[in-house]
């Protein structure tokens, strides 16, 4: 592989995270050295063995669809709103003008041909709203309490509204993302937990190189802050056991072998990816430049060094995509979940690519601040990563534990720094690993 | 764009499928073309009282007769069990069961697979503890103990979609770029363009590419039923599913998965193995229009199969000698809803125009069900099973024709192409719900 035939580039980033909407105030929070993490208000969760989480307070994506669609936000999951709130953002913050961004009648006209815009926005397992279920299901009980298909089949059933199943497909973040902006290009839904994000934003890249888009929506989003999906992240040992804890950043340490384990944010973290070309001709603000992509799959093993090849695949691929080498990284945005053993493959492998060098380069951990974003936060971290390149600026970082000595973890302020290349990685628990190198241009 | 005056040529080396007629190819084939159906009643639960009792289930497979060391996967969804399965023939068929010197990191998974099925009763009895019928609310105290007392993380953690990946990747010990999509029912057919892609740049040598699929459990068939997609014709099961008839009233749930081996020409040449068919185009596109209704005049139909056929060199509008258009057989997606098979058809006649009626259409949901994220690999082994063999299965329950529907379907009886000169090049369409759009491009391999 040699240097892509066409330059892609981001034009547009659009977060949504526990610090609100917009890039911007992710990007003023981190360099505050701010953490979103508090108590779960988006349902009771006093029982919960972890009662804490990045919420995107007050963030609904009523606010931000053409009034026509506000019937629609009735049939998305929580994980939709956030796609759907972080496309917005990112379409505005690239200057564009969609259907859905123009208000009303009267004003100008979309900026680019809809086929040439694609959307790849990766999302989770869509857990369903349990009051809802619960209610209809509570119509369907036997004598002796329990549920009876009978009774479901016969009636009970028709409690459900009828376009349930629609809020909980995970291709209906993208189906809303190009319904809204008309985005007929192509379309895809990755679906690979944490590595969603960024698998997705590198399969926009390929789909731009090859002619097929000139724009794409890419990232991803996802919330699990509801009950099912705070069930199902404990039982797969993602999560701290916080107790009656409140301050979250103390409990997310990044490379802290006794770290506790994870929490969730809600995360929606998309960029808008474009051919330089097409964002030369229209003159676009141009953060950054996507010169690298790459994948691989973690080994199953019980050795962190074998297990760590799959991110090192992932980022060696990458190098090769962009033609630059583990002296021109400047700074890396890692998955740093919090998760020892997650963190423990994630560093290895770090080091397995950079040896001693390592130590040199600054880590820009975000999940003191937002939190794990699953498939959220690889959209969210290319984010992150695009503005340190465009600020020359690394923030400030949060750590309440400690972290091994070749690693750059521990608590700093914002700082000043010339970054030439920052990496982006991330590594899912189903072996899936992500990599991008952007680049200033 | 790639054009097919591009050096690498990608071919497809091995191919397996779980489906409700059978798992082996040419005996599933053989069935196909006989017109069976896999349609029976559900008995995964107890659907008797459902306005859709019926499904076409696919048998669990025997993973230990299939696998070297089936362990590891003993506690996999049926889903994953499915997909297991189709890629271990797969994998045979390629011939890589001896691995061939291909490094780990060299094979890539792509996959276009559904979520695990719910562990439906811990959840509904979850659910039922919590329920406060005064407050008419959840109590969460009550329903994260029962939560926790019901459920099990084996299977909560096997719904991941990316399971039936993660699974994969471990039995066949690949390393390099894996994925899995979620494109409803374009999944398969999207996973298998992007592999083709990612072969095409050099990223990966070999990639195992497919999907695997089943809704076939009570909150899947329960969503299904609210939004008025499935035939509900209880006196009739494998009468149902009649894709282009005008007495179509929805589709039939289907479940399995299929598996193909895919790889560069010359990566197949060195290492000795046959090329089944080459894959020569894929296009995606979005309607972008709404979440439940396909766009009128099939627009984004039209742009998945013109990117496609664009990809693939091939002009839709062209005949040769003898008159006959570029494209001998169509896989529809044809689901058997009154929507999806018009506007399919107005797509169809959109990019063919007076080809349009030359071209057999036919679709296999008449007999297997929809497969849903699995729906797209399994026909597109269908369109390389009527590439090596010159016969079109038919589209079965078509006695009643639409005047809405006026293509070549294939009704009823399978067709003997070989004289008219086989089956050179097959398409495949899949549409996902929500209106992501899939095509592919099926060639005969010449040399």
């Amino acid at each position: 592989m040699s240097a892509s035939p066409r330059q892609v580039v981001i034009t547009g980033l659009g977060a949504v995270t526990g610090f609100g909407l917009g890039a911007a105030a992710l990007w003023d929070a981190l360099l505050a050295g701010r953490s979103c993490l508090g108590p779960i208000t988006r349902f009771d969760a006093s029982a919960f063995p972890c009662r804490l989480a990045g919420e995107a307070e007050g963030f609904t994506a009523r606010d931000l669809v053409p009034k026509h669609y506000r019937k629609a936000v009735k049939v998305m999951a929580r994980d939709i709103e956030l796609a759907v709130g972080a496309a917005k953002a990112a379409v505005e913050d690239a200057g564009l003008v969609t259907k859905g961004a123009a208000a009303g009648e009267g004003d100008a006209p979309p900026t680019y041909p809809s086929r040439r815009v694609g959307c790849h926005i990766g999302a989770g397992l869509i857990a369903c709203d349990v009051t809802e279920l619960a209610a209809a299901q509570s119509t369907a009980r036997d004598e002796s309490g329990r549920f009876s298909h009978t009774l479901w089949g016969e009636g009970a059933i028709n409690n459900l509204p009828p376009l349930w199943l629609l809020k909980y497909l995970p291709n209906m973040l993208a189906c809303h993302v190009t319904i809204i902006h008309d985005a007929q290009g192509p379309s895809n839904t990755i679906t690979c937990a944490e590595a969603s994000g960024g698998l997705s934003i590198g399969e926009s890249k390929r789909v731009i190189e090859r002619g097929e888009a000139d724009l794409c929506f890419s990232g991803g989003a996802e919330s699990k802050i509801n009950p099912m999906g705070m069930v199902r992240m404990d039982m797969a040992n993602r999560l701290a056991h916080t107790a009656d804890a409140t301050d979250g950043a103390a409990i997310v340490r990044p490379y802290d072998e006794n770290a506790p384990g994870g929490i969730m944010g809600e995360a929606g973290g998309l960029v808008m990816l474009e051919g330089m070309d097409s964002a030369n001709a229209r003159n676009a603000r141009i953060y950054c430049e996507l010169a690298g992509f790459g994948a691989g799959h973690a080994p199953w093993s019980d050795d962190p060094a074998t297990r760590a090849e799959g991110l090192r695949f992932a980022i060696e691929n990458a190098f090769d995509d962009s033609g630059l080498g583990p002296d021109d990284i400047d700074a890396i945005v890692p998955h740093a979940s919090g998760i020892a053993r997650m963190d423990r493959d994630e560093a290895e492998a770090l080091r397995q690519v950079f040896g001693k060098r390592l130590a040199d380069l600054p880590l820009v951990t975000i999940t003191p601040n937002i939190g794990d974003g699953m498939a959220g936060a690889g959209g969210v971290a290319a984010c992150v990563g695009a503005l340190c390149l465009h600020h020359q600026t690394i923030p400030a970082r949060l750590h309440a534990g400690s972290w091994p000595d070749d690693l750059q973890a521990g608590p700093t302020h914002q700082r000043d720094a010339r970054l030439r290349a920052v990496l982006v990685c991330t590594n899912a628990l189903g072996g899936q690993n992500a990599a991008l190198i952007l680049r200033t241009t | 764009m790639t054009q097919s005056s591009d050096p690498v040529r990608i071919v497809i080396t091995g191919m397996g499928w779980t489906t409700p007629l059978g798992d082996e190819i040419d005996a599933v084939w053989e069935r196909l073309l006989r017109a069976d159906s896999g349609v029976g009643p559900i008995d995964r639960f107890d659907a008797g009282a459902y306005s859709t009792n019926f499904a076409a289930q696919t048998p669990d497979p025997d993973l230990e007769a299939i696998l070297d060391d089936s362990a590891p996967h003993a506690h996999a969804g049926v889903n994953t069990r499915f997909a297991l399965a189709a890629a271990a023939r797969a994998w045979r068929q390629s011939g890589l069961d001896k691995r061939n010197g291909v490094n780990r990191r060299r094979i890539g998974v792509y996959l276009g697979s559904g979520e695990g099925p719910p562990d439906f009763d811990a959840f509904a009895g979850a659910n039922l503890a919590g329920w406060d019928d005064e407050k008419r609310a959840v109590d969460m105290g009550r329903w994260v103990k029962a939560a926790y007392e019901l459920m099990t993380a084996q299977r909560e953690l096997e719904q991941e979609p990316n399971m039936p990946l993660s699974h994969i990747a471990r039995a066949f010990g690949a390393g390099g770029p894996s994925y899995n999509c979620l494109t409803a029912c374009a999944a398969s057919t999207q996973a298998i363009g992007e592999a083709s892609e990612i072969i095409r740049l050099g990223e990966a040598d070999v990639m195992i590419a497919g999907g695997a699929h089943t809704m076939i459990h009570p909150l899947g068939v329960t969503g299904f039923i609210r939004l008025t997609a499935l035939s509900s014709r209880r006196d009739d099961p494998q009468g149902a599913c009649r894709p282009f008839s005008s007495s179509r009233d929805g589709f039939v749930m289907g479940e399995g998965a299929g598996m193909l081996i895919i790889e560069s020409l010359a990566h197949a040449k060195a290492r000795g193995a046959t090329p089944l068919a080459e894959i020569v185009g894929f296009g995606s596109s979005a309607d972008a229009f709404r979440i439940t209704d396909i766009q009128p005049d099939g627009e984004g139909a039209q742009a998945t199969m013109r990117a496609a056929l664009s990809q693939a060199g091939i002009d839709p509008l062209s005949t040769d000698d003898t008159g006959r258009p570029p494209v001998h057989y169509i896989s529809a997606h044809g689901t058997g809803t009154q929507e999806n098979d018009s506007i399919e058809t107005r797509g169809i006649r959109a990019v063919f125009q007076d080809n349009a009626p030359k071209i057999p259409v036919s679709s296999i949901k008449s007999m297997t069900g929809h497969l849903i994220a699995a729906a797209g690999v399994v026909e597109a082994i269908t369109c390389v099973q009527a590439i090596r063999t010159g016969f079109v299965p038919p589209t079965r329950n078509l006695t009643q024709p639409d005047p809405q529907c006026d293509l070549d379907y294939v009704p009823n009886e399978a067709r003997d192409l070989n004289s008219a000169g086989g089956v050179r090049v097959a398409i495949s369409n899949s549409f996902g719900f929500g209106g992501q759009n899939n095509t592919l491009v099926m060639k005969r391999f010449e040399d």
